[in-house]
């Protein structure tokens, strides 16, 4: 079918993915390398990829240590206080340290910042809480695009990654990555001393509430296909926190955002009968998770604010109680039209399409309380929750059992990740995930001049096997198109859409999604486990019909290598340790003495088998923190 | 059906296809003209709306939840550095939206990182990122560590 081979050959840092985390690296990288051959693969167009490729309207990470306004080790308590303790501080206290210098860069590139009328004299942001600032955010992605194409050697845009390629004379050392062209069809190859992973996390692999058109219409981008996690449990990096999933409270259907609405706009939720529901849910609450993650007297007076899962078990029980709708209360604030207009902006800069829902159904907040709801479970490790791999932090903070030499860098020699990939770092959110690209990347190039990166071979047999690989799926449907008429079904091979429903629906039904009210257990993960398997040798005989189908059916390899190490994960965890994002049915508490640390997974490369195990949670202390004891 | 194309206005010269992040506006082979293959991947992001210069893309609510009869347009002008936004209800009352989208000329502001001056091998030995500590805080203070914070880290459950 006249498909070439492209080979790429010599770079010395390749980013996968470029998103927030991987234009971050490639600037970065070009500061630091600057002899170096640095190439950007990208899955789409750069000046629009990622999940910033509509917009943003805030910056959700920003210290403001300028203006006096945050040091790194209050956000890191914020994030510890957010996911339930679960969090990598070493890289959440260094991401924090670095981030302001990124945002004051995207200032000076032109990203429009707002600023407060009220600390006009100091150049201050405009807060929309106490770490969001308010931008025009538009044009977010093409600015961060420009910065990280001027360093590039080249980008190449539309390749789908499919997999990294490995060493074949040292044991567990990156050699670059393969994948094709979704346009051309063309075989890459790219043989790298390093490889920074910037991809995205995953969005699609539990059953969406909407399944026509609208299963678009994810919270996450439907682009963001698990290839983060897929394409490193495949190398045989470990994973941690996987069993975090994230589910969002979020304007109904649209998912358009709440954060400006609730911080800035001050709305708040109510029942469908107009009462406050949240509080009364929270005694009982208190005694599934303890008194030190929800203090129902002193939270309330102390305004330390509630875990998000927390937030979101009570509006799962108020519904599932019968008094639902949820509305988020808007009547009163969009009566003052800068806010009015701050609202609608704020879905037109990031979520448009909430914007065209609420036109379709005549929805005007000034005049009518908007429905909420909870979103099915997504899988990522940049927004509030840590999904990723294990990686190593920074040499002058980082515990021992933190640290192997290289900064970002996973248990894969020369793979190293930002964003999405890196596991125990929530609430990185854009910026953080651009900082978390630059700390990869000084610490990629500082590898390479160490020395570590020398005598790498690639052999043409790893080449060739990828490639075969990563084409069946054409002569599948080739040759199992033949044998039907026409139409969908055939004995002989599924389409890549068929096998994400399938995927879809054994991640809803075993592994806590919507339809379950987000609540399994071990019997059913095990079940999961086993339909996931099965599920796998099908995914030998997809059919993809052309080159874009082909992508699809690669996503959703990755989708369901993502899915697996979820379940591992949620079926090692036992406790319920994030009630409202998903519950363990054997095990409805939270456990802090045996479940206080951070989970750790690690897939066989050959054998495909999972061994699961805890690796220690540790915090941040300063003078004055007590250590409670369980 | 998220993003569709008005048949008259499109001349198929491939911008929204160039940008589609989900790679699903494609060229109809038969009328030589662009359209979405694949609405159910469709994230209503507006970049091809965006992008195409005959304004002849535009979006219908996903069938599944929105009903028909309403429109959300955009004009993107980068000369300006300005997004005009322009939402009309299913009952026909519209609202209008402008907004800023950079405050600098295009492709001014970011420098090639290859003409600034080497970084020494103290930095390179160092924490600091590129134009730190000065973009930290832009002033002459240094970058933050458990020592400057007071901090240490300790294995356990502490709050």
């Amino acid at each position: 079918m006249g498909i070439k081979t492209i080979v790429e050959d010599n770079i010395d840092i390749l980013v996968v993915g470029a998103g927030l985390g991987g234009t971050g690296a490639a600037y970065e990288a070009r500061y630091w390398g600057r002899n170096k051959k640095i190439i950007i693969a990208e899955k789409a167009n750069i000046n629009r990829s990622g999940a910033v490729a509509q917009g943003l309207y805030a910056i959700n990470c920003y210290m403001g240590t300028r203006f006096g306004e945050n040091n790194p080790e209050d956000h890191v308590r914020y994030a510890r206080m957010d996911l339930m303790g679960m969090v990598r501080e070493d890289l959440l206290f260094d991401m924090a340290r670095h981030v302001d210098s990124a945002v004051h860069k995207f200032e000076e590139w032109g990203l429009p910042l707002m600023k407060d009328p009220k600390r006009e004299d100091i150049g201050a942001y405009m807060r929309e809480g106490r770490w969001q600032i308010m931008i025009h955010g538009e044009s977010y992605k093409p600015i961060v695009a420009e910065a990280a194409t001027k360093q590039a050697d080249k980008v190449y845009n539309r390749i789908m990654v499919t997999h990294l390629l490995m060493d074949d004379k040292k044991k567990n050392r990156v050699a670059g990555a393969v994948g094709f062209n979704v346009r051309t069809g063309n075989y890459h190859v790219f043989k790298s001393k390093t490889t920074i992973v910037g991809a995205g996390g995953a969005s699609n692999i539990f059953k969406p509430r909407s399944v026509g058109e609208g299963m678009g219409r994810v919270w996450y981008a439907p682009w963001s296909s698990g290839s983060a996690y897929g394409l490193l449990i495949e190398a045989g990096a470990k994973m941690t926190q996987m069993e975090n999933r994230i589910v969002l409270a979020r304007f109904k259907d649209g998912y358009g955002p709440v954060g400006a609405y609730f911080l800035h706009l001050k709305t708040y939720t109510q029942n469908g009968y107009g009462d406050e529901y949240e509080s009364k849910w929270f005694p009982e609450l208190s005694k599934m998770v303890g008194k030190e993650y929800l203090d129902t007297e002193g939270q309330h007076l102390s305004h330390k604010p509630i875990p998000t899962c927390l937030r979101n078990h009570a509006f799962i029980s108020e519904v599932n109680a019968g008094r639902g709708p949820i509305h988020m209360v808007t009547m009163e604030a969009f009566k003052d039209p800068h806010l009015e207009e701050v609202g609608w902006e704020n879905f037109l800069g990031m979520t448009v399409g909430q914007a065209v829902l609420w036109a379709a159904t005549d929805v005007d907040p000034k005049y009518e309380n908007p429905e909420l709801t909870t979103s099915e479970p997504y899988v990522m490790g940049s927004h509030a929750t840590g999904c990723g791999a294990w990686c190593s932090g920074p040499e002058d903070i980082s515990p021992d059992e933190y640290f192997w030499g290289y900064n970002r860098m996973t248990t894969v020699d020369g793979l190293f990740g930002a964003g999405d990939t890196v596991g125990g770092t929530p609430h990185a959110f854009s910026s953080g995930s651009f900082t978390e690209g630059r700390l990869a990347a000084k610490a990629a190039c500082k590898y390479i001049d160490d020395g570590k990166a020398e005598g790498i071979v690639v052999s043409n047999k790893q080449i060739a096997e990828r490639k075969e690989q990563i084409y069946k799926p054409l002569e599948n449907y080739t040759i199992g198109r033949n044998e039907i008429v026409a139409g969908t079904v055939s004995p002989s091979y599924i389409l890549p859409l068929s096998g994400l429903q399938r995927l879809q629906k054994i991640m809803d039904e075993y592994c806590g999604g919507v339809t379950v009210s987000y609540v399994t257990n071990d019997k059913l993960l095990s079940i999961g486990l086993k339909k996931l398997a099965i599920l796998e040798e099908d995914l030998e005989h997809i059919g993809a019909e052309d080159f874009h189908q082909l992508m699809r059916g690669w996503e959703l390899r990755h989708r369901h290598r993502t899915s697996e190490c979820v379940t591992q994960h949620t079926l090692f965890r036992k406790e319920t340790r994030w009630p409202g994002y998903y519950y363990r049915g054997d095990a409805m508490k939270l456990d802090d003495k045996n479940w206080h640390v951070l989970t750790v997974s690690h897939r066989n490369r050959i054998t495909g088998e999972y061994t699961l195990e805890k690796a220690p949670c540790y915090h941040l202390v300063g003078e004055g923190d007590e250590k409670v004891e369980v | 059906m998220p993003t569709f194309v008005y048949m008259t206005r499109c001349d198929g010269c491939g911008h929204c296809v160039d940008i589609c992040p989900s790679d699903i506006m494609h060229i109809d082979d038969k009328y030589r003209r662009a359209y979405n293959i694949e609405p159910n991947m469709c994230w209503e992001c507006y970049s091809c709306v965006k992008a195409c210069p005959h304004q002849a893309i535009d979006v219908r609510g996903y069938a599944d939840f929105a009903p028909l009869g309403h429109s959300v347009r955009v004009i993107r002008d980068e000369e300006k550095g300005t997004i005009a936004w322009r939402v009309k209800f299913r009952d026909g009352r519209v609202k209008n939206f402008l907004s800023p989208i950079t405050t600098q000329p295009w492709g001014t502001k970011i420098p090639d990182l290859r003409n600034e001056p080497e970084p020494s091998d103290d930095m390179r030995n160092s924490q600091l990122l590129a134009f730190e500590p000065k973009y930290i805080r832009m002033d002459d203070g240094d970058i933050h560590t458990l020592e400057s914070n007071g901090l240490k880290f300790k294995e356990g459950v502490y709050y």
